[in-house]
């Protein structure tokens, strides 16, 4: 489609193209050489403020500490609001009309909500009404109001990775005399654990970003509450801001990669193999697509 | 039941959110059409540029960029934009700045994903009659990206309302820190969560409703 947007460039475009490059490797420039220029001015650029992160002390008493409480909160709160997510998925579908209203507003509820303001809660209700000690209590925070918000995200995550499947599943499934229960359990569940796994992955690099958040309100020491510190340490606010950036760019690459090959790898195994499957390929990419968009699009 | 409210401006933070929401939304809808428009032109070094903008700013958490916005841009490159002695109005508008730019990424991928919607004789048709590549971005293509894209873009909208909330990590007076300075100091901590929950729901529930029927009645029946 890209390509399809202008001619093959002829002599002229050429010529304009080059202009235009040329321009905006001007406007780039001059960006660039203004804030090295205000750097260097304040000193940001000094060798002394970069050394500390050439040296193992920065990193061990700094900045691995806070990746391993962004690490932690993260896969805590994956861990917890998987099951949590998985069931209030289920509950949607379910047959019963009081099982499935109170799990849509539940979801509905808490996917309205910024993770921030269940963080606060969580929090405050910690600290009034449980006796946590306070090192503790901003992880407690951050991985409840995480749990809470992604929940309710794999929560529709989960049901559009069952809807996804062909009709001919459940039906077959009750045509062998399967119970409702053992239809998800052994037959549905089973099944779209694979179409969900890329839409999980990339979930959880929204829910490392906003361990972000508890650094920043709830002294949570994670890496940007390290970079604080470190930061007071030895007064490199830029650096610090930069290799900060820098690792949490790193780590979410990896995981948004290795999503996109998982999904890869998934299409291709789905198309390699047999009968059922021409059916799901029909169903699977639109309902995975929709909350796709609202899984991916909420940063 | 309610008298813990007296003697706190809710309405007026919520008032914040929404100026802050607004600001931010208008600001990244023109720097992520740009950004889209960058990724689609034929020079390479804008391709590229907003490729790398998209892949680095959607990776950094958004607190990251609203502390850098305050500690960074403001302290050491001396941007004020305009409110250096002002320090709410300057926390504000650098806080319009970080959501805007982190949320224009979205917004990029966004119209991007439209201009793949519109059908490749569209474009074909419009450079056949001779347009240049900004006309048949202006006058055939965008256009019926952007009424394909609405859905997709109340979703970012809905996420940059809930977003805002990150501006309280600089200060900003928005609903967040209302409520972290309420729950502190009064003792109702459900009464007053679910009072801004609900204000929350209320900010967002409408703009879901109404543009998802926009979407619906704008999308290009194809």
């Amino acid at each position: 489609m890209t390509s399809v947007l202008y001619d093959a460039p002829g002599p002229g475009a050429k010529r304009r193209n080059v202009l235009y490059t040329v321009g905006f490797v001007v406007l780039l420039g001059l960006g660039c050489w203004w804030a090295l220029a205000v750097m260097a001015d304040k000193g940001q650029l000094d060798w002394a403020l970069w050394e500390p992160f050439t040296q193992a002390q920065a990193w061990t008493t700094y900045l691995l500490p806070g990746l391993g409480n962004t690490l932690k909160a993260a896969a805590l709160a994956m861990v917890i609001a998987l099951p949590l997510g998985a069931l209030l998925g289920i509950a949607r579908l379910s047959d019963h009309r009081w099982v499935r209203g109170p799990a849509g507003v539940v979801v509905e509820f808490f996917r309205a909500i910024p993770v921030l303001l269940l963080m606060l809660f969580a929090n405050q209700f910690y600290s009034v009404s449980t006796d946590l000690s306070s090192d503790v209590r901003p992880l407690y925070a951050v991985v409840t109001g995480l749990v809470l918000y992604n929940a309710s995200v794999l929560a529709e995550v989960v049901r559009a990775g069952i809807l996804s499947l062909p009709k001919g599943q459940t039906e077959a499934a009750k045509a062998i005399g399967l119970r409702k229960g053992q239809t998800m359990t052994s037959i549905l569940l089973p099944q779209s654990v694979t179409a969900m796994l890329p839409a999980l992955v990339s979930q959880l690099v929204v829910i490392v970003k906003d361990t972000a958040l508890g650094g920043a309100l709830l002294a949570f020491p994670e890496l940007l509450n390290a970079r604080g510190t470190l930061a007071a340490n030895y007064a490199n606010v830029i650096p610090s801001f930069i290799v900060v950036a820098l690792v949490f760019i790193v780590l979410n690459l990896i995981l948004t990669s290795f999503a996109s090959w998982l999904e890869r790898r998934l299409r291709r195994a789905k198309r390699s193999s047999g009968a059922v499957l021409h059916a799901e390929q029909a169903g699977a990419e639109e309902p995975v697509a929709e909350p796709g968009v609202t899984t991916k699009e909420g940063p | 039941m309610f008298d813990f409210l007296e003697g706190y401006d809710l309405l007026g933070a919520f008032w914040v959110t929404v100026k802050l929401t607004v600001f931010s939304g208008i600001g990244s809808l023109v720097l992520g059409t740009l950004l889209a428009a960058m990724r689609v032109s034929p020079v390479p070094l804008m391709r590229g540029f907003a490729t790398v903008y998209v892949n680095v700013v959607r990776n950094i958490p958004l607190t990251v960029i609203i502390v850098f916005a305050s500690l960074g841009l403001a302290d050491v490159f001396g941007v004020t934009l305009g409110a250096a002695d002002d320090f709410d109005e300057q926390a504000f508008r650098l806080a319009v700045l970080g959501l805007g730019g982190y949320t224009a990424a979205f917004v990029c991928e966004a119209v991007r994903s439209g201009i793949n919607t519109v059908p490749v004789g569209q474009a074909e048709a419009a450079r056949a009659i001779g347009l240049s590549f900004t006309q048949v971005l202006r006058f055939v293509v965008l256009p019926q990206a952007f009424r394909s894209v609405i859905g997709p873009l109340t979703n970012v909208l809905i996420a940059l309302t809930k977003n805002t909330t990150v501006a309280s990590a600089i200060g900003v007076t928005e609903a967040a820190l209302l409520m972290k300075e309420m729950i502190e100091n009064e003792a109702q901590l459900v009464l007053i969560s679910a009072v801004f929950a609900l204000g929350f729901v209320i900010l967002t529930l409408p703009t879901g409703l109404f543009l998802g029927w926009l979407g619906k009645r704008m999308a290009v029946k194809r």
